[in-house]
């Protein structure tokens, strides 16, 4: 595994050297801040220690991100592919306009994760957070999953307002048997007692990423929330 | 060159802030080391500092910042001051000559105290007395624009980006408890070394990531209560604002991060009884000064800051903490550049004020 030292270098230049690593494994050292980092990349394994600046693995193809520390805004930003694993916590806008790939956290996600998040035939995008998430959870999604375990201990809510708002594909699940605040009417809830298959596995990834026992976060309920069939958003704009 | 308020530039910024809760003193070089990582989100238009706790000697007295554009600006303000003030002691502030750094005007220091027979004749509160004076220099005198105005405290400011204009004013030379900045990448106006930020009446100081879009609405409301928004930007609206607020009002912190980042109503009618009837009086009397649009905003005043940001909480903000010293910043990783290990680091929702202040506040009163 190749290192590169990221303290001092900017941005463009750490990318630059993330291309013309003569290896696909890279261990980036004393991140502080530099953006875009892995951008569009297709097969690398990249390990960051510190804290990686604005998108974090935009546009990514394939590959592992692993951070062992938290992520700032719009990491994962209109991902395709890949898998982005966060050991502490994410900013907001994580997973913004995911078309695929999947983003493991093992603490909380700031406002919008998820936004507009959409799937086509394979490309399931996948988020699962570990903690709570902030107002706007899926707010226009399309497609995908979103999974929030509710592990932290702050006290807080584990979803924040909006959730949901504008959903019209994809599945959210909220473990605990807890509705969102003010669910819009667009918005289907059901509480479930045994995850479906995809979102099953999904939990125990995150569980084998972070150490933690499956167990107890699989026999227990959960909200699902899903955009109600039909034509959800008939006439709300437009008399037809 | 057309100036701010004349002229409309389309384009982020960032902001940072430290206090040392236990009063213990910092130079700028950290907030310049800060800023430096965010150096990305600002455009070279505009960069601040605001340092609290740097005037001890002279802190009784208003300390003013003024920039000229020449000198006929400068004789027609120090006429003025002098029949308003008694001049303690002025200078011309030392600066550094940097080729990052161009086009200065001339930027002189004053240490005022009002004089007592004219503030008695005005039948003002003192602070009121000393902001009008600022407010008419600003207004109506042409080429002359005051930049600063507390009491142990200074806003230091300028076109270019923050770390560079950090260095020009030697702030390695300075010590204070608490200290913010800005980095700018002006959205409305060209940059300008008056239009860059913090701005600054009395000892309060604001810094501001963000563009709001109740500018208007603002404006003409606060502009009832005598202040002149001359620089037709969002950032001197909040201030005014804020000095209305808490000075004029007696609002608390709290209080006017309710008036200006008000929840919705819905939020708030979720919200226990106690809280409930707080909020919505709040949001009753002071309708026009809802903030809205994108914005996080660090708030300096004497002995504490305040983060507070939009309601939606479209502008990333991040607070964090180590022993004493407490931390905000647009991103994590300014906090994280110079102190890497944190006893705490937490984003705050939106419209929810931090409140960061010193253990002893008597202590720099």
């Amino acid at each position: 595994m190749q290192t590169i030292d990221a303290n001092k270098m900017e941005s463009v230049a750490l990318n630059a050297a993330l291309r013309a690593a003569g290896t696909r494994e890279i261990r980036i050292g004393h991140c502080v801040g530099q953006r875009y980092i892995g951008t569009g990349l297709s097969d690398c394994f990249l390990e960051i220690d510190g804290t990686p600046g604005n998108a974090l693995g935009a546009y990514l193809n394939g590959g592992v991100i692993r951070v062992r520390g938290n992520v700032q805004e719009a990491t994962g930003d209109t991902m395709n592919g890949g898998e982005i694993v966060v050991d502490g916590s994410a900013g907001d806008a994580t997973g913004y306009a995911m078309r695929g790939g999947k983003i493991f956290v093992r603490g909380d996600v700031g406002y919008r994760c998820g936004i507009h998040i959409k799937a086509y035939r394979e490309n399931r995008p996948a988020i699962v957070i570990g903690g709570r998430a902030g107002s706007f959870l899926g707010e226009y999604q399309a497609g995908g999953v979103i999974i929030v375990l509710g592990l932290h201990e702050d006290g807080r809510p584990i979803v924040g307002n909006f959730c949901g708002t504008g959903m019209h594909g994809g599945e959210i699940f909220l473990r605990g048997s807890e509705l969102p605040a003010r669910l819009p009417a667009q918005v289907r809830a059901e509480e479930i007692g045994t995850l479906p298959d995809e979102a099953e596995a999904l939990v125990r990834e995150w569980c084998s990423l972070f150490e933690r026992d499956p167990a107890p976060l699989l026999r227990t309920h959960y909200i699902r929330l899903t955009p109600d069939s039909g034509n959800p958003y008939r006439q709300l704009y437009v008399g037809n | 060159m057309l100036k701010e308020g004349q002229f409309r530039n389309l384009s982020g910024c960032a902001v940072a802030g430290v206090i040392d809760r236990s009063g213990g003193v910092m130079s700028g070089e950290g907030m310049i080391e800060a800023i430096s990582v965010m150096h990305d989100r600002s455009n070279g238009l505009g960069g601040g500092f605001a340092g609290y706790g740097i005037y001890p000697h002279y802190k009784d007295f208003y300390a003013f910042h003024l920039f000229y554009d020449g000198k006929d600006a400068q004789s027609e303000t120090e006429a003025f001051i002098g029949r308003h003030f008694e001049i303690v002691y002025s200078s011309e502030i030392q600066t550094r000559k940097l080729p990052a750094v161009t086009d200065e005007p001339l930027i002189f220091r004053y240490f005022l105290a009002p004089l007592p027979r004219k503030l008695a004749r005005s039948h003002l509160d003192e602070r009121e007395y000393v902001a009008r004076c600022v407010n008419r220099v600003n207004a109506q005198i042409e080429g002359a624009y005051v930049f600063s105005s507390g009491k142990n405290m200074g806003i230091f400011k300028g076109v270019g980006y923050p770390e560079d204009i950090g260095r020009f004013y030697r702030l390695e030379e300075y010590a204070g408890y608490a200290w913010t900045c800005h980095g700018r990448y002006p959205t409305n106006t060209p940059g300008w070394w008056g239009g860059a930020h913090p701005f600054g009446l009395l000892d309060f100081s604001v810094v501001h990531n963000g563009e709001i879009s109740s500018y208007d609405a603002n404006r003409r409301y606060i502009e009832m209560f005598g202040y002149q928004c001359t620089l037709h930007t969002d950032t001197e609206v909040i201030t005014y604002i804020v000095d209305y607020l808490i000075r004029r009002r007696g609002l608390t912190l709290e209080e006017t991060a309710h008036v200006v980042a008000a929840s919705f109503w819905s939020t708030i009618a979720e919200k226990e009884e106690s809280t409930r009837r707080q909020e919505t009086l709040l949001r009753r009397m002071f309708p026009s000064l809802l903030v809205t649009g994108p914005f996080s905003i660090i708030l300096g005043y004497t002995g504490g800051l305040m983060a507070l940001g939009d309601r939606l909480k479209l502008r990333s903000t991040v607070c964090a903490e180590k022993g004493d010293i407490a931390y905000i910043a647009s991103e994590e990783s300014a906090i994280r550049k110079i102190s890497p290990d944190l006893d705490k680091v937490f984003s705050p929702a939106g419209g929810e004020p931090v409140i960061y202040e010193l253990y002893d506040r008597e202590a720099v009163q």
